[in-house]
């Protein structure tokens, strides 16, 4: 029987202290134990960004990470940064142009593309593609998607511009 | 950041008096042809979605599943004990323990005639006959725990024979089972009558032969189901990632012995379908009987590995292809010779001989030609089972067909677009019969291929093409037309005795608030199907769309039908609502009448009203034909009955298929020294018949042109010959992501079904039919200045540096 130790981490703004197995991943701790169940597991290997969360600011794959190494750290999750509506304006632009079919990618794309947006006012078309390269979509052919993350950073540019 | 007024600003809350309307639509009638974002989109955004997976039950069991690490093996030893021990094992069960509880099922059908397969059982006995066919279940308190105990079960086998190649498997080699006297699961020999001699006269025949690579769905939410048997009642209500609640239900009910009425299948948000969720997998059959033995819910949840393993696989063909045409460039006939391995079973209830039945049917599909013969060879291998994946043997079909045309046009020196023109069968011949047999209503082969050229600017890209190659880069285009099958009648399964609804329903509420309910028997699986819905019973009541709430995927509360699947879902399910809401208007008038004393002729439903039909005043909003209707039925007349709700049902019947129609065209470099093959654009015109909402049918397409492309270019469940899996992760296994997928472009034809009020055709499936054949010529067009072809997928860099001598 494997031992359990004890983790403290900063999820969505509110630290949480829970006793987990080593082994658990980031993904499954977020999902089993805290019922955020808006990140996905879909490979398990890293490939698809269905189980992309934010750790300490920086965009992560849950299930190549253990909950453990989240000790002391901040957690960010679909459920956390549509409270704070830090997605919104994405959320909106996904909505509109239907940039989702059965939503299983969504949370990683949205936390893929928010991580664009914020750094790259400049992005193309073609960085967009790039960028969105690690998150797998199945139904929509992504041309959606590559659409909705243009039209907000073109509007976040256009606000700073204005 | 978490100020109230920040927040509304940026994610605005919906209020009763306001509830969430999605932008852009609008509050009148008239949702049908309007890109209405849908409204269950929203929750899905926000990481509020409920899959099979989110869901937990009070006392809900794991079971994890031993499978054969051989693809073809005696089971000599199996002993569960040292399993059995672990921590948190609540129980182990081989498959005869399984099989006490879980009928074996035989997957066949009448109307294929000859089909043979053996019973399958939901776990495994003596023997395995793939690798990753469970033999074993164990049931633990977690999944981790399960699998722990995965690793103390004592197996010991004995290897058999094992076939993977199909061309072995039909020489009969090596009988995979012996009691059905060889590995032959189905076959269809077809040919019209004067054939021989057409061919025998043709100024041109043109033969080629085609590889298609195994390839799977990849839903990116594995397969996933929680089972509660309730002993009290003798009933089983199974949440399941499905697209056909009512046939699974039958299906518990028939093999696991409880009436039907006592089982209740509930579909919540699926994460992705394509055809892979609507068959009976053994480990799912296997969940359900646990859940009957341990009188408790359990779940399983295919993870990636036993996704590769398990979820069917399909389209692997070798087919050798034969156009006859006159000089002048007529086509006079086709020939047909496909050879397609299934795995070990044919897949239940649909059976793995619809695939390739598929293939005999469509080949040569949009031409005007008399003459065809086909011969099809369904094999058995040791290799996980095949069975219906989106396009069902369209993506064969149109590549064969597309692939012989364009040689058949090289041979004569035409242009593809030119013997396109003079060979697809005209617009005003219709109704045509097939010489396969099928019937086509009305289809719009040279409409769409008018539009088609002048959307991609042909001539403009065969002079840049031209160009190009001068400074040897090479870029080719290439055509593939298509027909499309969609709205089944009962002919694709009901009449060869598969209990498979070819009808669905629709029943329409009217709240006492004026809000509309509507519960409908096809399913959501993220193609926005509740979405369109709502634009349907919207329109057909006469509501805005926000008051429309949609309810389907749970057998307790829709009505009967189908489900999703063969591009059914708005063309059939569709007409049925349209129906059913056109009633509850006709109703709503009936009592307005009575409250208003008014000839019922003389009014309308409209925006959330009763109206005069003439001068469109309001009369009486709907909450106050929904109050008078519950609470104050005491005013209307003694003998008025007020019904505000309504179900209706409709199956097509007057063709078997309600086909489609369309052409794709794809623009691509290879490079020459690489292999690489860069996809530069790829268009599509299409013919659904009414575009229920363009924003939806445009990326559906979308994403079935990338599904199409992802078989053509990237995709394939490589096999060692002793049968082993050798990409069963998505590290080695490719799907298209986003940096390899090019814009796609996608316009319409529309050409509405008479058969249906609404006049939707099925959209579903028609990317993926057509992308491989398209992106196949263009490869092909490209690598013309080398005189060379390739013709099997994928096409990897490695086979085309092949074709080109390079390696």
């Amino acid at each position: 029987m494997e031992e359990f130790v004890e983790a403290t981490i900063t999820v969505n703004g509110k630290p949480v202290t829970r006793r987990v197995q080593p082994r658990q991943h980031l993904i499954d701790f977020l999902r089993e134990e805290l019922g955020l169940t808006g990140s996905h597991t879909a490979c398990e290997h890293g490939v698809c960004g269905a189980c992309t969360v934010r750790v300490d600011g920086e965009i992560r794959r849950g299930c190549l990470m253990l909950a453990v190494q989240a000790h002391g750290c901040s957690v960010d999750t679909v459920e956390g940064l549509t409270d704070n509506g830090e997605l919104a304006a994405l959320q909106q632009a996904f909505h509109e142009r239907n940039a989702l079919q059965c939503g299983f990618c969504t949370a990683g794309m949205l936390l893929t593309a928010q991580a664009l947006v914020a750094t790259a006012p400049e992005a193309t078309r073609e960085d967009i593609r790039d960028f969105m390269s690690g998150n797998l979509c199945r139904c929509t052919g992504y041309q959606a998607i590559v659409d909705a993350i243009e039209e907000v950073i073109a509007t976040r540019r256009k606000g700073a511009r204005a | 950041m978490n100020d109230r007024t920040e927040l509304e600003r940026l994610a605005p809350a919906p209020s009763a008096e306001k509830p969430d309307a999605p932008a852009r639509t609008k509050t009148a009638t008239g949702y049908i042809g309007q890109s209405v974002p849908r409204a269950g989109a929203r929750r899905l955004l926000q990481g509020r979605g409920s899959y099979t997976d989110d869901l937990k039950l009070p006392r809900l069991a794991h079971v994890v599943f031993f499978r054969s690490p051989y693809a073809h093996a005696r089971i000599r030893k199996l002993d569960l004990t040292k399993a059995g021990r672990q921590a948190g094992v609540l129980a182990v069960f081989d498959g005869r323990a399984i099989a006490e509880y879980c009928a074996p099922w035989v997957a066949v059908l009448g109307h294929l005639k000859g089909i043979k397969s053996p019973p399958q059982h939901a776990v495994a006995i003596e023997r395995a006959c793939w690798q990753g066919e469970a033999v074993a279940a164990i049931v633990a308190e977690s999944r981790a725990q399960g699998e722990d105990a995965l690793a103390h079960v004592e197996a010991e086998w004995e290897e058999l024979p094992v076939v993977t190649d199909m061309e072995d498997a039909l020489s009969n080699r090596s009988v995979i089972h012996p009691e059905l006297g060889d590995n032959i699961c189905f076959k269809r020999d077809f040919v019209t009558e004067g054939f021989e001699d057409a061919f025998a006269k043709a100024d041109v025949v043109v033969e080629e032969t085609y590889g298609f690579g195994r390839h799977t769905g990849v839903t990116l939410e594995g397969r996933s189901i929680v089972a509660d048997y309730n002993a009290g009642e003798h009933s089983l209500t199974v949440y399941h990632a499905t697209q056909a609640p009512h046939m699974m239900q039958d299906i518990f009910s028939r093999h696991l012995n409880i009436p039907e009425a006592n089982v209740r299948v509930i579909c919540k948000d699926v994460g992705g379908s394509f055809g892979i969720k609507v068959h009976v997998y053994p480990d799912e059959m296997a969940t359900a009987a646990i859940s009957v033995m341990l009188r408790r819910p359990v779940k399983f949840v295919a993870d990636r590995l036993e996704s590769f393993l398990t979820d069917i696989h399909a389209r692997e063909h070798k087919a050798t292809v034969r156009l006859a045409c006159t000089k002048d460039g007529k086509i006079v006939g086709f020939d047909l010779d496909d050879l397609t391995g299934i795995g070990p079973y044919s897949v239940y209830p649909r059976t793995s001989g619809i695939e390739g039945n598929q293939v005999v049917n469509l080949t040569g599909g949009p031409y005007a030609h008399k003459n065809y013969r086909a011969k099809l060879n369904v094999v058995f291998t040791n290799k996980n089972v095949t069975c219906q994946y989106r396009a069902v043997g369209h993506p064969i079909a149109v590549a064969l067909t597309e692939g012989i045309v364009d040689l058949a046009a090289q041979k004569l020196g035409l242009d593809p677009a030119e013997f396109r023109r003079r060979n697809l069968i005209p617009d005003d011949a219709y109704p045509y019969t097939f010489p396969s047999g099928l019937k086509f209503e009305q289809l719009s082969h040279h409409q769409c291929l008018d539009k088609l050229l002048e959307l991609m600017d042909y001539k403009g890209l065969r002079a840049e093409q031209k160009k190009l190659r001068e400074n040897k880069v090479y870029r080719g285009i290439g055509l593939a037309a298509m027909i499309e099958v969609t709205n089944p009648s009962p002919a694709f399964y009901g009449v060869g005795g598969a209990r498979i609804s070819a009808q669905d329903g629709a029943t329409v509420r009217l709240e006492p608030t004026g809000m509309v309910t509507c519960l409908v028997s096809v399913t959501e699986q993220g193609q926005g199907t509740e979405g369109i819905f709502a634009q349907v019973c919207a329109t057909a009541v006469g509501v805005s769309i926000d008051k429309v709430r949609v309810i389907t995927g749970d057998t307790g509360t829709t009505p009967y039908g189908g489900g999703t699947w063969a591009s059914r879902g708005a063309g059939i399910g569709g007409e049925a609502l349209l129906q059913a809401g056109k009633a509850l208007r006709a109703n709503i008038l009936e009592l307005a009448a009575a409250v208003l004393n008014v000839d019922k002729n003389a009014l309308d439903v409209s925006e959330d009203a009763v109206r005069d039909k003439a001068t469109g005043e309001a009369k009486l909003p709907l909450a106050e034909v929904g109050r008078i209707g519950y609470f104050r039925p005491d005013t209307l007349p003694l003998k008025f009955q007020a019904e505000l709700t309504v179900t209706r049902h409709y199956t097509p019947r007057e063709y078997g298929f309600t086909f489609t129609n369309g052409i794709q065209a794809s623009y691509v470099e290879v490079d020459a020294d690489t292999g690489f093959v860069k996809l530069l654009k790829h268009w599509c015109v299409e013919d659904c018949g009414t575009v229920i909402n363009p924003m939806l049918v445009d990326e559906q397409i979308r994403g079935g042109v990338v599904q199409g492309l992802g078989g053509a270019m990237l995709e394939e469940c490589l096999y060692s010959d002793e049968g082993q899996l050798l990409n069963g992760s998505l590290a080695d296994y490719l799907v298209p992501m986003s940096g390899d997928t090019p814009d796609i472009v996608v316009a319409h034809i529309s050409t509405p079904t008479r058969q249906s009020e609404l006049g939707a055709k099925g959209v579903g499936e028609a990317g993926t039919a057509g992308a491989p054949g398209a992106v196949m010529n263009a490869i092909n067009d490209a690598l013309a200045p080398f005189g060379k072809r390739v013709n099997v997928q994928p096409f990897t860099p490695e086979r085309i540096l092949k074709a080109l001598g390079k390696i």
